[in-house]
């Protein structure tokens, strides 16, 4: 009995010291975690544990950044290019005044190839969906970088993850306005052309320091793995990488549930099918069928149905003012008013020219009507350093319009009154429109009653 | 007396051991090379001149809003949102947390194998002979002998459409749901009616395609399993023979 009753406090006495040392070592724990943070990161994200994808590697990042790399910058031309297609440096074209030092770049836009601006901004719109999924699934590889614990450990790395701030809050800005844009949907709180304009610009700033910091590491990335070995290894091969300088593979692995070549062909075929699907808005014919989302793709195919972007309805364009009424005003060295019926007595051309959209839309029309240079020689000003076209609509964006000398003089540059070999219906600016080579869609100028020659621009 | 370019070669030694001297200052002060903080600052320069048109403008708010809002609505909102769907149709599936039914009757060699033995072992491991047993564990939902197919992973086949399709939608939620009608038919006079059903119809049509390149590859595992089964291992009527055994060790 005693020696059982010893024996129990001998147990009694062991389970008390065991529990003393746990409570030891968890303050010790605690302490030394308060004397070196760095070495304790908190629960969830912060630990490595967490990241379990083995498919998270240096090689696999660099990969997708090489394709962002060459994409992107693409995108991100055209973007600049279609800027300087407003000719911002004319007249009140410009929608962003300001920040001069970055018009470095302007030139004046030119009307040849008249399909310039229609592929520009296929690409820019088309490309930019393409890209939609690559930045995900980049963003996806990186993620567990955001909770690097310590996360700070020199002043060169808090300016360097700051930057970030410009790469990735850019890209993702850049997007979501370009995507609510092309659908009209505009629940942001300040204007599109400003917001997307310079949006571009802290993004580039971000894209040039991260390439330039970044370079080395995905050329060796890149190096680390052979693609065409990777493209003919099944899931059941799949390996995690080789930890990496980066630390972008998981510290512990799990078990993948896709290969790399599955992955990389999903990301792939869903850039495939959002480009696919929305595409046939910028090539127009049969394939503008086949545009199921761009929203001037397939809904935009009905009979003798050419799209628009502003509809006569939307600025209240009246009978009275496109009637009998209608007055077209030629102004430059001499005052000219013109009734619709002597418009249509001058010698008429024919143009088959495109309409393109900074959407990414675009069609191409036959467009009847004068030409500009005639007009500006019955102006007495036969050879203009530019024209002012301004439009019956009284209010909003695009009512006026500066063109260049080249835009007025060019053969292929018409006071449209007919498309297609109709007269111009009231959505397409009747009773008079221009149509500009190689020019943005709102450079078009619908409902035209006034054109101002001019000296100089 | 020395002569002037032995004095130049000393002033630029001299210069040259006072600049190696600032940039080891700097590394040890700021962390890197000192023309990593001249890029940085650089960037910083170009990228707040665009924001000060912004500002400008009197837009500054609003950009500086959506900004922060598209990185946190992508860190901190839409990542964890579809890992968590993610892990959830994991677990939801069976075959546990790696998207593979239960070895129901686990096929011989072949790519069977391969599917779920996936990633642990390279793709020429086989289980070694005394791991069978231990594999072929209580728990594991074996029914050998009954001669059903053995299925590859569903998961991929799941999660790749249904990964289009939200794709789709985030994309073109504004045509889909219609939020942007009112401006689009201001703007063209067309209507969002027919995107739902087009995004519906698309969703379907991904999900066809993937059931058929599901029925396929089964098909095809099975034959292929069928083809490389050892000769009579088994008295017939043990349709599984010995790779009923071929339990992959990361299930149990």
């Amino acid at each position: 009995m005693a020696r059982r009753r010893r024996a129990l406090s001998a147990s009694a006495a062991a389970e008390r010291r065991r529990a003393a040392a746990l409570v030891r070592r968890a303050t010790d724990t605690a302490r030394d975690a308060a004397r070196h943070p760095a070495e304790h990161p908190p629960p969830g994200p912060f630990r490595p544990g967490t990241w379990r994808s083995p498919l998270r590697g240096l090689w696999l990042t660099s990969v997708l950044a090489v394709v962002l790399l060459v994409g992107l910058t693409i995108v991100a031309v055209t973007g600049l290019l279609s800027y300087a297609a407003y000719d911002p440096l004319l007249g009140s074209n410009d929608t962003t005044p300001g920040a001069n030092l970055l018009k470095f770049y302007l030139f004046t836009w030119p009307t040849h190839p008249s399909w310039w601006y229609r592929v520009d901004q296929g690409v820019h719109v088309t490309l930019g969906l393409a890209l939609l999924p690559v930045v995900l699934m980049k963003l996806w590889s990186v993620l567990p970088r955001l909770f690097a614990w310590p996360p700070v450990r020199s002043l060169a790395q808090i300016l360097e993850r700051l930057s970030l701030i410009m790469v990735v809050g850019g890209v993702l800005f850049e997007f979501a306005t370009g995507i609510l844009n092309i659908q009209d949907f505009y629940v942001f709180p300040f204007s599109f052309y400003t917001a997307h304009l310079y949006g571009a610009w802290v993004f580039i700033a971000g894209l040039v320091i991260h390439v330039t910091l970044k370079f080395p590491r995905m050329v060796r990335g890149l190096r680390s793995r052979s693609l065409r070995r990777e493209l003919r290894t099944p899931l059941a091969g799949t390996q995690p990488e080789e930890p990496d300088e980066a630390g972008l593979r998981a510290a512990r692995p799990g078990l993948p549930t896709i290969s790399r070549r599955g992955l990389l062909a999903a990301v792939g075929g869903a850039s495939l099918t959002l480009a696919g699907l929305v595409v046939g808005q910028s090539i127009g014919g049969l394939a503008r069928r086949t545009s199921l989302f761009g929203p001037r793709g397939l809904s935009a195919t009905a009979p003798h149905y050419l799209p628009v972007n502003r509809t006569a309805a939307s600025i209240g364009l009246t009978a009275q003012e496109v009637g009998p009424a209608y007055r077209l005003t030629l102004a430059g060295a001499h005052h000219l008013v013109l009734t619709y019926e002597q418009l249509r007595a001058l010698p008429q051309q024919a143009v088959e020219l495109p309409i393109a959209c900074v959407e990414g839309w675009s069609y191409s029309a036959r467009w009847t009507g004068v030409r500009l240079s005639e007009l500006a020689r019955l102006a007495g000003m036969p050879e203009p350093a530019g024209a002012l076209v301004e439009s019956i609509q009284q209010v909003g964006s695009w009512r006026a319009v500066t063109l260049s000398a080249g835009q007025v003089l060019d053969p292929q540059s018409l006071l449209a009154v007919a498309l297609n070999g109709h007269i111009l219906p009231w959505d397409h600016g009747y009773p008079a429109r221009t149509i500009i080579p190689n020019a943005p869609g709102v450079h078009n100028t619908k409902w035209v009653d006034k054109i101002t020659f001019l000296r100089q621009v | 007396m020395a002569s002037p370019s032995v004095r130049l070669d000393v002033r630029a030694r001299s210069v040259a051991a006072w600049v190696r001297r600032g940039s080891g200052w700097v590394r040890r002060w700021y962390g890197a090379n000192p023309l990593h903080l001249l890029a940085l600052l650089a960037a910083f320069a170009l990228a707040g001149y665009a924001v000060h048109a912004v500002a400008a403008a009197g837009q500054w708010t609003g950009f500086a809003e959506w900004f922060a809002v598209a990185i946190i609505g992508h860190d901190l909102l839409l990542f964890p949102l579809y890992s968590l769907a993610d892990l959830s149709l994991r677990h939801l599936l069976p075959g546990g947390s790696h998207g593979r039914l239960p070895a129901v009757k686990p096929p011989p060699r072949g790519p069977f194998e391969a599917f779920q033995s996936a990633g642990s072992q390279p793709l020429d491991t086989k289980p070694a002979p005394g791991a069978a047993p231990a594999a072929a564990a209580p728990g594991a939902p074996a029914q050998p002998g009954r001669g059903t197919p053995a299925w590859p992973p569903l998961l991929n086949y799941l999660r790749i459409p249904v990964i289009f399709s939200l794709l789709l939608l985030l994309t073109f939620f504004p045509v889909i749901l219609g939020l942007s009608a009112p401006e689009l038919h201001r703007a063209s006079g067309l209507g969002t009616g027919p995107y739902l059903w087009r995004w519906l119809g698309v969703t379907g049509v991904m999900f066809v395609i993937s059931a058929a390149a599901y029925a396929r590859n089964t098909r095809r595992a099975a034959a292929r399993a069928r083809r490389s089964r050892p000769k009579p291992p088994r008295p017939p009527q043990t349709h599984g023979g010995p790779a009923a055994q071929h339990k992959p060790l990361s299930h149990t």
